[in-house]
C-alpha cells in the first residue's frame, strides 16, 4: 500500500524520499507488528507518526536506527533506505548508522555525567577528544537545543540537577551533537509538563531546517502544531499519510477522521 | 510506626475489622517488630560485652592490699581484683617469678581488710609478666644508689628505664637489621657457590670477611647486653622479700593508687597506644599486636584488589554478554553455591593449588637456587589473600550483577543511539553507574574476608611473624612472607596460650580491635561509595 503517490524526486528543493520504506514488515517472534509498509519521508521536514497505542509507530521509529535489533527473536521483511542506501545492507555498520540517525526517547535519560560530558558523549565514543572542538560542539548543540543560556554556568555539574524539561532538551542536544542527518523522537514530551512541552515543540520547529525529524506522538495537537506531514497508523498499517493540514482538516479515510475526532482509541 | 499504621487502619476500617486483629495483620506486625527488637538487642549486647571486656585491659585499676586468713593464719596479698563471684574473688598479684602463679582465688569470707596504699607500683616487664610491689631503690651503672622516697627518685628511675629502652632498640637494630644483612649475604654466597657462580676459594674468602663482620656485630651486641644488666631496680614484694632486677627488664612503671581520673585516662591512652603499636611479648600474652593489625589490613587490601577486577569482569560477562540460557543459569547457581562452601575448604584448595602447585612451580623456575628451602612454595600473605579473594568472589559477582541489572534500559539505549558500541556503552555508561553497587559488594567481601581465620591457618598465618611483609629490605614488599592476623591471634591467645588467665584480657582487647578495624575499613569504603553516589546523583529530585 503506497499512501503517498509522490515517492521520488524533489518538490521545491526538498528531497521527498530521504527515508524510504519498501514493503516493510516487522515481527516480534510470531506476532507481526508492521504490515507491508511503504512510505517516503522527505528531507528537512517534520513527519509525525500518530495512532492509537500498539499501532506500531514506535516500532517503526525504532527500526529507523535499528534499535530493535537489540531485542531477541525479531525479524523483518522488505527494506528501509536512508538517502538511497539500505539500512540492512551488510556493508552498513550499525554504529555508523546510529551516528547518522540521532534519537530522543520518551523518558528523558541523561547519563550520570556532567552536562558537558552528556553532550559530547557521541563525539567521545567516536574518538573525538580535542577540547576546543568539544567546547564548540557543546555550545552549538546546547544553543540549538535552547538550553545554553540556562546551563552555561554549570556545564560541569551533574545533569541530574536539571528539571525534567531541561533534561529532555539536554537529551536533544546530545542527540544532535554529532550532526546526524535524521532525528528520531519517540514521544519526546510524554513525561513533561505543558510548559516544558511547549518549549520542546518550539525547538522542534527550529530544528526542522537542519534535520529530518520523525516524531512519534500521542498528542494530536502536538502533531498538528509542529509537523509538516502526518502519517496515521492503525494496527501496523499506515492508513493515511499526507500534509498535516490535510490530515487534520480534511481526512480522506473514515478511520483517520474517527481517530482525530477522538472516537477511535 | 507499625502501631500508628494499625491504628489508622482501625479508624478507617469497619468496626468489625477492628475487632478481628488477625485480619488487619496486627499480630504479625508485632511479631516482626519483636523479632527485630531481639536481633538489635543481641547485636548491641554482643558489641557492649566486647567493648566492656576489651577495654578492661586498658583502664588502670587500683592495687589493693588484702589481709586474709588461710587455715587460721593471717596473710597478705597485694593485687588487683579482676573478678568477683558470690563467694570468691580473683586477685591478680603478678610477680610470677616469686609466686609461680599470677592469680590468687580468695574466699570472700576469709578477707579481713582491704586498703589501697599509695606506694604500690605496677610494673610491666619484658619477662615474668607484671610485677606489683613497693619500690626500694635504684642502683645506677656506677653503683650510685638512690633510695625510694628521695627527691627525684621517680624521675631517675624513669630516665634509667628510658635509657635501657634505647639500648634495647639499639641491640635489636644490630641483631635484626645488621646481623640479618650479614646473614643474607652469607646465604647468598652459599647459594652462589652451590649454583656454581662462585668457586670454593673466593666463596671461602668472602665468607671469612662476612664472618668477621658478624663477629664484630655480635661482640657489639654482647657488650650492649652486658651494659643492660648494670643498672638495678630494687623493690619489695608484699611478703617483704627484697628483689633486685636489672632495670632493663622493666618497660613501664606506674602507681595506680596515686592516680586521679585524668592521670588514669592518660595511662589508659598510653596502654592503648602500646597495645596497637608494639610487638607482642611473652608468647603474645603481653605487649602489643601491631604485626597482627598490619597483617590483617594488608591481607584485606590485597584481597580486595584481587577480587574486585575478577568479580566485576566475570559479572559483566555473565550479565551483558553471555546468552541467557541454561549454561548461564547453571553458572549462576554454581557461583551462589560457592558462597556457601565452608571456608576451610577454600583453605585446603589454597594450600593444594596456590602453595603446592603454583608456589612450587614459581620456586622451581625463579627461586631454584634456594631450594629445598621454599620461597613461594609455602604459605604466605599473598597466597592467603588470593585464597580469600576466591572465597569472597561470589559476593562481588552477585553484587555487581545486581548493580548492572539496575542500570535502566533507557540509558543503555541512549548510549547505543549515540553511536556507542556495546563495549563503549558498558564502559562509559553502565559501569560508572554501577560503581556504588559494585563497592557495596566489595565492602561485604572485605567484611567477610577480614574475619576469616580457618582458611588462613592453612595458607600462611602464624603465631609470631618476626618480620612484616613490607619493610626496608629490598625489594621492600615480600608477598611470600608469613604473617600474623588478628582473628588467628584471638584463637591463639584463647586456646594456645600457656597462661590462659593472663591471656583473657588480651583476647577481649584483640577482639574489640578486630571489630573496630573491620568497622573502620568498612566505613572508609562506605564513605567512598557515598561520595561517588553523591557525585552521580547530585541534586536528584
Amino acid at each position: 500500500m503506497i499512501a503517498e503517490s509522490q515517492t521520488a524526486g524533489e518538490i521545491g528543493g526538498v528531497r521527498t524520499d530521504f527515508i524510504r520504506l519498501e514493503g516493510f514488515s516487522f515481527f516480534y517472534g510470531a506476532s507481526q507488528a508492521i504490515f507491508d509498509l511503504s512510505m517516503a519521508i522527505p528531507d528537512r521536514q517534520v513527519t509525525a507518526l500518530i495512532g492509537p497505542s500498539g499501532c506500531g509507530k514506535s516500532t517503526l521509529l525504532r527500526n529507523m536506527n535499528r534499535m530493535n535489533d537489540l531485542i531477541d527473536g525479531v525479524r523483518h521483511e522488505g527494506d528501509i533506505f536512508i538517502d538511497g542506501v539500505s539500512l540492512y545492507d551488510p556493508r552498513v555498520e550499525v554504529i555508523s548508522l546510529r551516528k547518522r540517525v540521532g534519537m530522543v526517547f520518551q523518558k528523558y535519560n541523561p547519563f550520570a555525567k556532567s552536562i558537558y560530558e552528556n553532550v559530547v558523549f557521541s563525539l567521545r565514543v567516536a574518538g573525538r577528544n580535542k577540547k576546543q572542538q568539544l567546547d564548540e560542539v557543546v555550545e552549538e548543540s546546547l544553543r540549538s537545543a535552547a538550553l545554553w543560556e540556562e546551563v552555561k554556568d554549570r556545564l560541569h555539574e551533574s545533569a541530574f540537577g536539571l528539571s525534567g524539561g531541561q533534561q529532555q532538551r539536554l537529551c536533544i542536544a546530545r542527540a544532535i551533537a554529532n550532526r546526524p542527518q535524521i532525528l528520531l523522537m519517540d514521544e519526546p514530551c510524554a513525561a513533561l509538563d505543558p510548559l516544558a512541552t511547549l518549549k520542546i515543540e518550539e525547538l522542534i520547529r527550529e530544528l526542522r531546517d537542519q534535520f529530518t525529524i520523525v516524531i512519534v506522538t500521542h498528542n494530536m495537537e502536538q502533531a498538528a502544531r509542529c509537523s509538516d506531514r502526518t502519517a496515521f497508523m492503525y494496527l501496523g498499517r499506515v492508513i493515511e499519510y499526507g500534509r498535516t493540514e490535510e490530515i487534520f482538516n480534511n481526512p480522506r479515510e473514515a478511520q483517520t477522521e474517527a481517530y482525530i475526532s477522538g472516537r477511535l482509541t | 510506626m507499625a502501631n500508628f499504621q494499625s491504628k489508622q487502619l482501625q479508624k478507617d476500617g469497619s468496626s468489625a475489622q477492628a475487632r478481628r486483629p488477625r485480619r488487619t495483620g496486627e499480630p504479625w506486625v508485632w511479631l516482626c517488630s519483636a523479632g527485630l527488637a531481639v536481633g538489635v538487642a543481641m547485636t548491641l549486647g554482643f558489641l557492649g560485652l566486647i567493648a566492656v571486656k576489651g577495654s578492661e585491659r586498658f583502664w588502670p585499676r587500683e592495687i589493693e592490699l588484702i589481709d586474709y586468713s588461710e587455715n587460721g593464719e593471717g596473710r597478705q596479698v597485694a593485687g588487683i581484683i579482676v573478678g568477683e563471684s558470690a563467694n570468691e574473688a580473683q586477685v591478680f598479684r603478678g610477680n610470677k617469678d616469686l609466686e609461680g602463679d599470677a592469680f590468687l582465688f580468695l574466699k570472700k569470707d576469709s578477707i579481713r581488710e582491704r586498703t589501697t596504699p599509695a606506694e604500690f607500683f605496677l610494673a610491666e616487664r619484658l619477662e615474668w609478666g607484671n610485677a606489683i610491689g613497693v619500690p626500694v631503690a635504684v642502683v645506677q651503672a656506677g653503683g650510685l644508689r638512690m633510695e625510694a622516697g628521695a627527691a627525684g627518685f621517680n624521675e631517675r628511675l624513669e630516665a634509667t628505664i628510658k635509657e635501657t629502652g634505647a639500648r634495647r632498640a639499639a641491640i635489636e637494630e644490630i641483631e635484626k637489621a645488621r646481623i640479618g644483612r650479614v646473614n643474607r649475604a652469607m646465604e647468598k654466597v652459599r647459594i652462589d657457590q652451590r649454583a656454581g657462580r662462585l668457586d670454593a676459594a673466593s666463596a671461602a674468602s668472602r665468607q671469612a670477611v662476612l664472618q668477621s663482620d658478624y663477629d664484630g656485630l655480635a661482640a657489639e651486641a654482647r657488650g650492649l647486653r652486658q651494659q643492660q644488666l648494670e643498672a638495678k631496680f630494687i623493690y619489695r614484694s608484699v611478703q617483704g622479700r627484697e628483689q633486685e632486677q636489672p632495670v632493663s627488664n622493666f618497660v613501664h612503671i606506674s602507681y595506680p593508687n596515686q592516680m586521679g581520673v585524668f592521670a588514669k585516662t592518660g595511662e589508659m591512652f598510653r596502654r592503648i597506644w602500646s597495645f596497637v603499636s608494639e610487638d607482642p611479648r611473652e608468647a603474645n600474652t603481653e605487649g602489643g599486636i601491631f604485626p597482627a593489625i598490619f597483617g590483617t589490613v594488608l591481607m584485606t587490601l590485597v584481597m580486595s584488589l584481587m577480587v574486585t577486577p575478577f568479580g566485576v569482569v566475570a559479572a559483566i560477562y555473565l550479565r551483558e554478554y553471555a546468552r541467557q540460557g541454561w549454561m548461564v543459569r547453571f553458572v549462576r547457581i554454581a557461583v551462589n553455591n560457592l558462597a556457601g562452601v565452608p571456608s576451610i575448604v577454600f583453605g585446603v584448595f589454597g594450600l593444594a593449588f596456590f602453595v603446592y602447585f603454583v608456589g612450587a612451580r614459581i620456586d622451581l623456575w625463579f627461586f631454584h637456587d634456594q631450594l629445598p628451602t621454599p620461597t613461594y612454595g609455602t604459605g604466605g600473605i599473598f597466597w592467603a589473600s588470593l585464597t580469600l579473594a576466591l572465597l569472597t568472589l561470589p559476593v562481588v559477582i552477585v553484587a555487581t550483577e545486581e548493580a548492572l541489572a539496575a542500570v535502566p534500559r533507557g540509558v543503555r539505549e541512549a548510549a547505543l543511539a549515540c553511536g556507542a558500541s556495546k563495549w563503549q556503552m558498558i564502559q562509559r555508561v553502565v559501569l560508572p553507574a554501577s560503581v556504588p553497587g559494585i563497592l557495596t559488594g566489595v565492602i561485604l567481601a572485605m567484611a567477610r574476608g577480614a574475619g576469616e581465620v580457618a582458611p588462613l591457618m592453612l595458607v600462611g598465618v602464624v603465631k609470631l611473624a618476626p618480620t612484616l611483609a613490607v619493610d626496608s629490605i629490598a625489594p621492600f614488599i615480600h608477598p611470600e612472607r608469613k604473617f600474623m592476623h588478628l582473628g588467628f591471634h584471638i584463637y591463639d591467645l584463647g586456646f594456645q596460650s600457656p597462661d590462659s588467665e593472663a591471656a583473657r584480657p588480651m583476647v577481649f582487647a584483640t577482639t574489640l580491635l578486630l571489630i573496630v578495624l573491620v568497622i573502620a575499613m568498612n566505613l572508609t569504603a562506605i564513605l567512598v561509595r557515598n561520595r561517588i553516589r553523591k557525585r552521580l546523583t547530585t541534586n536528584a529530585f
